[in-house]
């Protein structure tokens, strides 16, 4: 066990981290959805993956945030990139990304953070998360492979119809 | 760690995610706020399978990325085909449908 001095330092650190992620990864997310450049959304969305990977480690989820880096900022934001350039977007220079909704938009965005806020303050005020137990990665695949093996599977059939039906849509025929 | 610390930010990325797939007309930045979207709901599922001290969480929240890659992969096939028919992705300009 950790001296009691240690644990405090632990928390004080845990929280310095959190507070560095959360200041990074708002910003980053506040700039991809209000830059005018196409690429650059695509890297502002590469730094708040790559934050929510580190909330993971935070939280003792460290199998999630490994899949999280690989999947998503390996493959999803390539893509995209792929996408950018595929579909010709106005790379590198500045160009009018967004619709006359704007207004409307933050409103909406605005109404719904109240709402959620006001929610998640009422249900949960000052609960703690506590000291995080550390799981083992074999925990985790011992619940995919033995009470979720149906929602596993039925996933690998949703995968493999997403494969065969983005060739299909895109391929030239 | 209080546990509303992540749901509030969850929340906030979550709300970004609903004003740039509201704001925005290039098809890739609406698949790119939808992203940030699923991400947020990742954190929530995450941030109660830690205050719940169990791997449920986690196990969703693989379920959740692997529904997101196939729907980023779907999605960008689409906007390609649209692409492909209208030399143009501006999605204010989609109103063919339209009664």
């Amino acid at each position: 066990m950790l001296a009691p001095t240690s644990i405090v330092a632990v928390m004080v650190a845990q929280n310095v981290v959190f507070g560095i992620l959360a200041v990074v990864m708002v910003a980053a997310a506040f700039r991809l959805v209000t830059t005018q450049n196409v690429v650059r959304a695509a890297l502002f969305l590469a730094i708040v993956l790559a934050g929510v990977a580190g909330l993971y480690i935070l939280l003792a989820a460290e199998f999630v945030a490994w899949v999280q880096v690989l999947v998503y900022i390996g493959a999803v934001v390539v893509l995209l990139l792929f996408g950018v350039m595929l579909t010709r977007a106005p790379i590198g220079r500045d160009a009018d990304l967004d619709n006359d909704q704007r207004l409307l938009g933050a409103l909406v965005a605005l109404f719904l953070f109240g709402a959620l806020g006001a929610v998640l303050l009422d249900a949960f005020g000052d609960q703690e998360v506590g000291t995080v137990q550390i799981r083992r990665t074999a925990e985790v695949s011992d619940s995919i492979f033995g009470t979720y093996v149906i929602p596993f599977e039925v996933i690998s059939i949703l995968l493999l119809a997403a494969l065969v039906g983005a060739v299909a849509l895109a391929r030239r025929d | 760690m209080y546990l509303n610390q992540f749901l509030l930010l969850a929340a906030v990325l979550f709300c970004l995610g609903v004003y740039g797939v509201l704001s925005r007309k290039n098809a890739v930045l609406v698949l790119m706020s939808i992203e940030l979207m699923l991400n947020a709901v990742n954190i929530n599922l995450i941030a109660f399978g830690a205050f719940r001290d169990n791997v449920i969480g986690q196990v969703f929240s693989l379920f959740v990325i692997a529904i997101a890659a196939a729907e980023v992969g779907v999605g960008l096939a689409i906007v390609l085909l649209i692409f492909r028919n209208r030399a143009d992705i501006d999605l204010d300009e989609l109103a063919q449908m339209k009664g």
